[in-house]
């Protein structure tokens, strides 16, 4: 049962990230991988890690990719364009990188490297590995926690500094590069 | 894995209800369609030009604060579920860690960064 979950999973998984990267238009890109982190989340469910799985539903299908959606209004990306040689260049390029992530993973597994098959043992108890994970963020791990509200902090005043500061030069119209620090 | 029946069952009427009425509406919907019908009428002109116009970048503000008041929420969930075993140190805890995120909000305010000029 866990494994055929695990396969249909992990195919849904591979399925629409090929999707994302090879869909013409980047609106269905980002929507694709939407499914991808949905999947993804599916995969965290089965390895036990609930809070991961809705982690990833919660922060990376629901806020991060709102903020995928704004950057592709927002750069006005029209369809893929083809042709031009810093186009194929790039095309080349990722398919370099592709192949090469490729045989190190093949080779990783051929050499057995990988950890290969999980360990059926479930941390903590039945109902999921939340509360675990709660006590141990609320005390042994107490400091990097309160110094993520400072992270999270200056991430506020910084995006208002740069967002507002600018919008406020001129209404609407983009300042000239170097009029404001 | 027998504790995710009930989402199971959930998602299951979730999708039937969706593909059910959609797909019934499809069936018994009349098409007798012209041109007067395609029409835009009472919500706004014609469309002139390109939909995909420049957006403004405060979507892009709201957007990021959006993710950042998210990733905070996410952090209540383990908290809640330990609060009993916690007591009064775990909420002595997460009042810092929020107090620290009520400035960021104090600023937002104060900067007028949520409204729309």
């Amino acid at each position: 049962m866990t494994e055929a979950l695990f396969i249909g999973f992990a195919a849904m998984l591979v399925a629409s990230s090929l999707l994302v990267i090879l869909h013409r238009n980047p609106v269905a890109s980002a929507l694709f991988l939407v499914l991808a982190f949905c999947s993804l989340a599916g995969i965290y469910l089965l390895f036990h890690a609930e809070f991961i799985g809705m982690v990833q539903i919660i922060v990376y299908a629901g806020a991060i990719m709102v903020l995928f959606l704004f950057v592709i209004m927002y750069l006005n990306l029209q369809r893929d364009e083809e042709g031009g040689v810093h186009i194929a260049l790039r095309r080349g390029l990722g398919w370099v990188a592709g192949t090469v992530v490729l045989a190190e993973g093949v080779f990783m597994l051929a050499r057995r490297w990988a950890p290969g098959p999980l360990t059926p043992e479930v941390p903590g108890e039945a109902a999921g590995n939340t509360q675990q994970l709660g006590m141990l963020l609320f005390s042994r791990y107490l400091f990097p926690f309160e110094v993520t509200s400072l992270v999270l902090l200056v991430a506020i005043i910084g995006v208002v500094v740069i967002a507002k500061g600018r919008s406020t030069a001129g209404s609407g119209t983009r300042p000239a590069p170097g009029e404001d620090g | 894995m027998r504790e995710y029946l009930p989402v199971l069952m959930f998602l299951a009427v979730a999708i039937a209800f969706a593909a059910g009425t959609i797909g019934l509406s499809s069936i018994i919907v009349p098409r007798r369609s012209n041109a007067r019908k395609m029409s835009a009428y009472e919500c706004g002109v014609e469309p002139v030009g390109n939909a995909r116009a420049r957006f403004s970048v405060k979507f892009y503000l709201v957007a990021v604060l959006f993710i950042l008041f998210d990733i905070e929420a996410v952090f209540l969930y383990p908290w809640a579920v330990t609060f009993r075993q916690l007591g009064l140190v775990g909420l002595i805890e997460m009042m810092v860690f929020i107090v620290i995120l009520l400035i960021g909000y104090l600023y937002l305010l104060k900067k007028r960064a949520l409204e729309w000029d």
